[in-house]
């Protein structure tokens, strides 16, 4: 469903230039719960937003659903991450003026979608994270695991096709990661393809496949891994 | 995305900063406010100017003798004719015209004892008084009466009694002009110099008659007479013009207006006010800079915002009309805020001066409006291309 090929991110600095990424190229199959980890500054994030059309690739090419995505003008690209992706954030990134249920209608707000549909498919979401009695709280009112869960319900409401987690349980306690991580994978069970974005070598044990970045290239054959983790 | 969600956004916005909210559509309000109310001086001052003519008679008018023309191109071509005593009587006839009065005038020497002054001597008939709104200090003005009457009574402006009768009183008493002997009838209260550039104080008033004897005159100098109702003054001007072309034979009169001056005046205020409402737009104009100010802090403030509606797959022609939104919503609050502020500061302004007349005109509050609204829209574009061309990677990285 997602394949990178030879894909580099670089940015000026100064007089040089910073490779964020280097040559990488990496396929995801539908349905997948892939972790990406690795240290500090290797690039984890620049790839998940390369993922996520947020970014793109200086050189190389991203296909997203049979598409060549990487080249798509603006007003496309927006359209493939309000139907296609949703996001998760390590600061969770909810709106601080609305309720967790006006939170998760946002998506659908800018979709064009009508009130009483947003109402019912936000109130459905909320309920598949389990916070359909926290619906009308700020998040503010809201503790960090509740508010990753609206985040959550928030990145699926639109039924996206991948769901990209960059270090979603960073700012959590461990009672908090688990319950949100359980979260994650129950709907990645429902067939929700998951990429997650994480340091945390506990966590990544729980993905399907693990892929490492070291100072923006991929270190070591995914297919080496992948047995690893299942062996 | 429907119209109502956008506003609604925009308001949400709106809502969580309520401070800033507040103070910028204050800022706009201010400008509004006194544009309303500068205009409404102006317009009150034009107002008032108008109301002062109309006291002194704007709907007169007056006829003269003699064409406004060129001439000399046919030779012997026309004669002009005087204007008599007989068409004096004409036009009293005419039903448009409530009162007339004929006037001649010469400049005489009034003599009383050892003194003498020069004074302009009007020779006209009672219905003067009423025509040029005059009023009387004492005694009683011309006799009312048929114009051919000629009477020996004289009534004198309120400066040439007392610089003749020095303290005395002058009722009763025989004033000699030339060979003529009058007694005097009536004393004018002071009027001040007319805007016509004409002083009554220092004039006499004698029957017409009497006076065409005393100055050897056939003809009248003009004749003034008042409109009954000022909507027909056109109409009133073309039938007395008509009349004297018809005794005349010929188009040998002018027949003016004093309104035409009266909006020559009220022309010169209307540009003052609006050089005014300009004066005052220059503090909307700082309003609008102001939005301006206030959108791009809540642009810089609101970066993850912007990069998470990004990510959630917001289009930035969407981003930008919900950011134009914010900048049009409080502009449009402080237009309205600054109208009810306007209307109550010029309220307020007509309870202390009662005699001033000022008024909102109708079309400072349609261009105070929509001049909000275009300061809202103009202001908020740049802050909004702002927020559009925010990359979502670096706004969402900041926290």
């Amino acid at each position: 469903m997602i394949g990178l090929q030879g894909v580099w991110r670089t940015y000026p600095m100064g007089e040089g230039v910073v490779h964020a990424l280097r040559d990488v190229s990496l396929s995801i199959a539908a349905g997948e719960y892939v972790a990406l980890i690795g240290p500090s500054g290797s690039g984890k994030s620049t790839l998940l937003h390369i993922l996520g059309c947020l970014d793109r690739p200086t050189q190389g090419r991203y296909s997203f659903e049979g598409r060549e995505v990487g080249s798509l003008p603006d007003g496309e690209r927006s359209l493939l991450r309000r139907n296609r992706i949703g996001f998760v954030f390590q600061f969770f990134h909810l709106l601080p003026r609305l309720t967790a249920q006006g939170n998760v209608e946002l998506p659908m707000l800018f979709g064009g979608i009508a009130r009483d549909e947003r109402r019912e498919r936000a109130t459905r979401a909320l309920a598949s994270v389990g916070l359909l009695p926290r619906a009308g709280h700020r998040p503010d009112q809201l503790s960090g695991g509740e508010r990753q869960r609206a985040a959550i319900a928030r990145a699926v409401v639109m039924n996206p096709a991948v769901l990209l987690a960059d270090e979603p349980t960073g700012n959590l306690d461990r009672a908090s990661a688990q319950e949100v991580m359980g979260v994650l994978e129950a709907m990645n069970r429902q067939g929700l393809t998951l990429v997650v974005v994480t340091h945390d070598p506990v966590l990544a044990g729980h993905a399907q496949r693990v892929v490492h970045l070291t100072d923006g290239a991929l270190s070591g054959p995914p297919e080496v891994l992948t047995s690893t983790v299942e062996a | 995305m429907a119209l109502l969600d956008l506003l609604g956004f925009a308001i949400g916005a709106l809502r969580g900063h309520r401070l800033r909210t507040a103070l910028s559509v204050a800022g706009v309000a201010i400008g509004i406010a006194s544009v309303l109310t500068l205009t409404a001086l102006g317009e009150g001052a034009r107002r008032y100017i108008v109301d002062e003519f109309a006291a002194l008679g704007s709907n007169l008018i007056i006829v003269l003798p003699g064409k406004v023309e060129t001439t000399g191109g046919v030779p012997f071509g026309g004669v002009t004719h005087d204007l008599t005593l007989e068409d004096h009587g004409a036009l009293a006839r005419l039903d448009r015209l409530r009162r007339t009065a004929p006037i001649v005038v010469a400049t005489e020497t009034l003599r009383f004892q050892g003194l003498g002054r020069a004074v302009p001597v009007l020779g006209t008939t009672a219905e003067y008084l009423e025509i040029r709104r005059l009023k009387l200090a004492s005694g009683s003005f011309l006799p009312p009466g048929d114009s051919d009457r000629a009477g020996t009574e004289i009534v004198l402006g309120t400066r040439a009694a007392q610089e003749l009768f020095r303290g005395e009183n002058p009722l009763g008493q025989m004033v000699r002009v030339g060979p003529a002997r009058f007694h005097v009838v009536g004393v004018l209260a002071p009027r001040g110099p007319s805007v016509l550039g004409f002083d009554l104080d220092e004039a006499a008033f004698v029957p017409v008659k009497t006076a065409m004897r005393l100055f050897n005159r056939t003809s009248l100098f003009r004749i003034v007479a008042e409109v009954r109702i000022f909507a027909d003054m056109d109409q009133a001007k073309a039938e007395a013009l008509a009349l004297l072309k018809e005794r005349h034979r010929a188009e040998d009169v002018t027949v003016y207006t004093q309104d035409a001056m009266v909006s020559s005046f009220s022309a010169i205020l209307g540009a003052l006010t609006l050089t005014l409402a300009g004066i005052a737009s220059v503090s909307l104009v700082v309003a609008g800079v102001g939005i301006m100010n206030v959108m791009l802090v809540s642009v810089t403030e609101r970066r993850a915002e912007i990069g998470l509606l990004k990510a959630l797959g917001a289009a930035e022609p969407q981003i930008l009309l919900a950011f134009l939104a914010e900048a049009t919503i409080l502009a449009a609050l402080g237009g309205l805020l600054g109208l009810a502020v306007g209307a109550f500061g010029v309220r307020l302004l007509g309870l202390i001066y009662p005699d001033f007349p000022a008024a909102i005109p109708p079309w400072a509050v349609a261009a105070s409006l929509s001049l909000s609204f275009l300061v809202g829209v103009g202001f908020g574009v740049w802050p909004a291309r702002r927020a559009t061309r925010l990359d979502p990677v670096a706004a969402l990285a900041r926290r």
